[in-house]
């Protein structure tokens, strides 16, 4: 008993620790007054922070990398909840061949995707850029949107529609009121995953992007020339905004919850 | 709680409407869930639908509700047709089994919904009134996961009477409270229904509930009523087997009609005479089935004299409720009888007594001779 | 709010089920579902369908690189089978040590977050994050400061090579052990965060009950505890396993060009810097076949419903 009392906690605790060693990293580092190349410590420098933009296309790259994000999410999260609404909601045929559809993207490892991707597009005749990253990041967030939101929708009970219904609710009223904002807080976490995602990705963004610089593939280009401190910065920035965000997310829920107990 | 329900409910009395259903039937795919089902409910009652899960009282009170479509038949609310109105048009409103309440509204916006929807300027100022009712207007802010399971029910129970709609329908709501609650509920239900006026649909498995609550239940038996009526006349004269047994407990004996004198059927039961009012009878002849209530027969060590309504056999089983005391009789030719007496003086009779059972001739009611005895005995 | 099965319960069950499999007819479905469906077609099964197609090209004679016509070749195949099976098991090999790595290190991280600090909201919400926040740090970039942190000259190689658990010319980066260091390190959150969603649900009374019963932690972890996040850890080994299969940035970071080189790394460079598009896309339909072999044998054997 003993033991297992103490063991998940210090498995736990490093298992976290080891996530977080090469972000320290990357955070300790974005000081290093690194000049050219950011492999050892040359010294403590506010410069890198001052003036993020400082080395030549990371910030470019990061700007892309965030309009790719935002455009293939919202694509990705629109299409997908509508998919995930209709197949749990309405009858069709070819059901099964729909699910296979939507699963397989999710079996298919990422150079396969990018590589059928160009192969597509190859034959097509487009040229690689912003608009083919955009469709290729929207195919496989799509798919984990419409898994997450549809497990959300069939969890959902359906007597609170009928008793919508019963409370004078057309069905799009019902729709609006009860069943939307039912099904939000599964739509905003699969957009954030597929935000994350698409942020992050860098084999699929190879294979389809041309000459169009996304920052994962500037840091990956880079990586042979010696990644400037500036990546470290944006990296360590974004790392802190996202853990903001969702902590002052939680914390405002939970004095909410709070408040509401003590009333 | 009953006793300052008045001053918070509006001067007015909205009162119900009459629910008619002509004919209704409801086929699914594989099984007719509901047969051609008339029913007449006068404005104003409680009614009671009382059956067996499954015997087709929820797909009724669905259909009712517009939540479900008739195959056949109509259904008219106040005189005029609702069968092909949706659900959000019908004035009916419903308190679901679940409470199915909106968990992402507070407990104020779960009851001002309906009024919202219909638009109405005071929603807010009607829906904490109607809280005010159910005694939970300091819990309005809060949501529904953070209130116990009574205080959801009468949430669910606000939400829909705040509409004053003109039959409310009761999906068992009170099948998740337990024992205490519920008779606490039912008889706020029933004072709130007597104040509000409102017709009363009661979906329920629970006799003892349907016959507390209502002044009519219908009994309700795969897919049909089989018999409709006051609560004490259902129960004193059931007139098929699955109500005899279904309401209440009943003692049914198979026999055949000898001979009629005076209003009375005489009817031979494993060689014994039982008397039997001719009106208390389905039919007058040939093969029936007599029944008579457990607490109607008296028990005794020594017989009664009588010629006919007595019948004698061995105790097999004596079981102590507090009130009274329950004996099961084995009778050579006709089987196992129950009945109990009142705990007051001493125990007539204990197990392997032989002992006397006998009863007024007024009490027996006869059904028809080709019916199940164990119809509706509940397992 | 816990569950017990009353008999109304169940009924409550029942015709939720019966509600639901009323689906409705009409054309509104099909509006919701068209859209993404004909993006899916296009943009997934047609390009799928290019690939094959493009995995049969024939080089005609005397053609300039890169230049292919359409053809049957199914001998493609046979080449780049004979030429990378080497690259092929050993990606399977990488992917399936760091999915038992991750699942290892994972579980009691899921396990922490989702049982035992169920009482702590707060702190609890933070783990969660930084589970999913290390993905805006750029995976490429933490990959690279792996390298950093593992090189030659660094803190943890010094170390080691000072206790001689790494003799003194060993190296950390560029091998076997780097690569599948890194995979595993990657693919963790998607190795958690399916089994944190079970264990999420999980009702810690059923291990009293079970404790109750004589059965001893480890015995009540074997029977109840595992059992129960099985669709979990299922999701999660085929999250991290199939992504870590394909992957070849850690390869590429990490490894050396001896013995670390995995598929993913072979079809990007018979794509870019060979120009053989029928090699590669022979291999990417290969790498994708064997994959959904492996994962259909998986979801046969193991296979829940869960994440269909």
């Amino acid at each position: 008993m003993k033991l297992g009392r103490w063991f998940v906690p210090v498995v736990g605790g490093l298992a976290f620790v080891y996530l977080l060693v090469p972000i320290v990293y990357i955070f300790v580092f974005s000081f290093n007054d690194a000049g050219r190349t950011n492999l050892e410590w040359r010294g403590f420098t506010w410069d890198n922070w001052a003036n993020p933009c400082g080395a030549p296309a990371v910030c470019e790259s990061l700007a892309n990398s965030l309009q790719v994000g935002i455009v293939a999410t919202l694509i990705a999260t629109a299409l997908g909840t509508c998919i995930a609404l209709g197949l749990v909601r309405y009858k069709f045929r070819f059901r099964k061949l729909t699910d296979v559809l939507i699963i397989l993207p999710l079996a298919t490892p990422e150079v396969v995707l990018g590589a059928s991707l160009l192969a597509q597009f190859l034959n097509l005749g487009w040229e690689l850029g912003y608009w083919t990253i955009v469709i290729a990041h929207t195919v496989f967030c799509m798919s984990f949107v419409i898994v997450t939101v549809r497990a959300r929708v069939s969890s959902l009970d359906p007597r609170l529609e009928e008793a919508a219904a019963d409370l004078y609710a057309s069905p799009r009223l019902a729709f609006w009121k009860v069943t939307f904002p039912l099904l939000l807080p599964g739509i905003v976490a699969a957009a954030l995953l597929s935000f994350a995602m698409s942020f992050d990705d860098f084999i699929i963004t190879n294979f389809n992007s041309g000459n169009f610089q996304t920052f994962p593939k500037f840091i990956y280009v880079s990586a042979t020339r010696g990644i400037p401190a500036q990546a470290n910065v944006i990296g360590s920035a974004m790392f802190i905004i996202a853990l903001l965000v969702v902590i002052i997310g939680q914390i405002i829920s939970y004095r909410k919850k709070k408040q509401l107990e003590k009333i | 709680m009953n006793a300052n329900l008045a001053p918070t409910l509006p001067a007015t009395r909205t009162s119900g409407a009459d629910l008619e259903l002509r004919a209704v039937t409801k086929r699914f795919a594989e099984f007719v869930a509901v047969k051609e089902l008339d029913l007449l409910v006068p404005s104003g009652t409680f009614f009671a639908l009382l059956g067996p899960s499954g015997c087709g009282k929820s797909t009724t009170l669905r259909m009712i509700a517009g939540l479900e479509a008739p195959s056949e038949g109509s259904i008219s609310i106040g005189g005029a047709d609702v069968t092909s109105l949706p659900s959000h048009k019908r004035p009916v409103n419903t308190v679901f089994q679940s409470y199915a309440l909106f968990p992402h509204m507070s407990v104020r916006e779960n009851v001002a919904f309906g009024l919202k929807r219909k638009k109405d300027p005071e929603a807010m100022a009607k829906a904490q009134a109607g809280l005010d009712m159910v005694e939970l207007a300091h819990l309005a802010n809060r949501k529904p996961a953070q209130l116990s399971g009574g205080q959801q029910q009468r949430v669910a129970l606000a939400r829909a009477l705040v509409n004053r709609p003109q039959v409310l329908l009761l999906d068992e709501p009170l099948g998740a409270l337990d024992m205490k609650l519920r008779r606490q509920m039912q008889l706020e239900l029933k004072t709130i229904q007597t104040e509000v006026g409102l017709t009363f649909i009661h979906v329920t498995h629970d006799q003892e509930e349907a016959m507390t609550m209502a002044d009519v239940v219908a009994v309700m038996n795969e897919g049909r009523i089989e018999q409709m009526g006051p609560p004490r006349e259902l129960y004193e004269l059931p007139r098929t087997a699955f109500v005899a047994n279904f309401l209440g407990k009943s003692n049914l004996m198979r026999g055949e009609v000898t001979g009629q004198r005076a209003g009375l059927l005489e009817v031979d039961v494993a060689g014994r005479s039982v008397l039997l009012p001719e009106e208390r009878a389905v039919q007058a002849s040939g093969q029936v089935v007599v029944g008579v209530r457990p607490e109607k027969i008296t028990i005794d060590r020594s017989s009664s004299g009588a010629a006919h309504n007595e019948l004698s056999g061995t105790v097999i089983d004596v079981s102590f409720t507090g009130t009274t005391t329950e004996y099961l009789v084995d009778v050579p030719g006709i089987g196992r009888i129950g009945t109990f007496s009142q705990n007051r003086g001493q125990q007539p009779a204990a197990v392997g007594d032989a002992v006397y059972l006998y009863w007024e001739a007024d009490y027996s009611f006869g059904l028809a001779g080709d019916e199940r005895m164990d119809a509706g005995v509940e397992q | 709010m816990t569950q017990t099965i009353t008999k109304s319960g169940l009924s409550d069950l029942r015709s939720k089920d019966e509600i639901r499999a009323e689906r409705r007819k009409g054309r509104t479905g099909v509006y919701l579902v068209a859209p993404g469906l004909l993006v899916l077609a296009l943009f997934f099964a047609l390009p799928v369908v290019v690939l094959l197609a493009m995995s049969l090209y024939v080089k005609p004679p005397g053609a300039e690189i890169g230049e292919f016509v359409p053809g049957f070749e199914i001998g493609n195949y046979a080449t780049v089978l004979s030429a990378y099976w080497p690259e092929l098991l050993r990606s399977f090999g990488f992917a399936l040590i760091a999915t038992v790595l991750a699942l290892l290190i994972g579980f009691p991280m899921a396990y922490l977050v989702a049982v035992r600090l169920r009482e702590k909201p707060l702190l609890q919400g933070i783990l969660l994050v930084l589970l999913i926040a290390p993905f805006f740090s750029s995976f490429i970039l933490r990959t690279q400061a792996w390298k950093q942190i593992l090189a030659d000259e660094g803190f943890i190689a010094q170390t080691l090579k000072f206790v001689a658990i790494l003799p003194a010319d060993g190296h950390l980066t560029a091998t076997p052990f780097a690569v599948v260091a890194g995979l595993t390190y990657n693919f963790l959150p998607f190795m958690v965060l399916p089994i944190y969603a079970n264990l999420g649900r999980l009702d810690t009374r059923l291990l009293e009950a079970a404790g109750d019963l004589y059965a001893s932690p480890v015995n009540s972890f074997a029977k109840i505890t595992l059992p129960m996040s099985a669709p979990g850890i299922f999701a999660g080994t085929l999250l991290t396993f199939i992504p870590a299969a394909g992957d070849y940035v850690n390869a590429a970071l990490l490894g050396n060009n001896r013995n670390t080189t995995m598929i993913g790394q072979v079809i990007d460079s018979r794509f870019f810097k060979v120009i053989d598009y029928p090699g590669a896309a022979a291999l990417s339909f290969i790498l994708m076949l064997s994959i959904l072999i492996l994962v259909t044998i998986y979801i046969r054997r193991f296979g829940t419903k869960e994440l269909m």
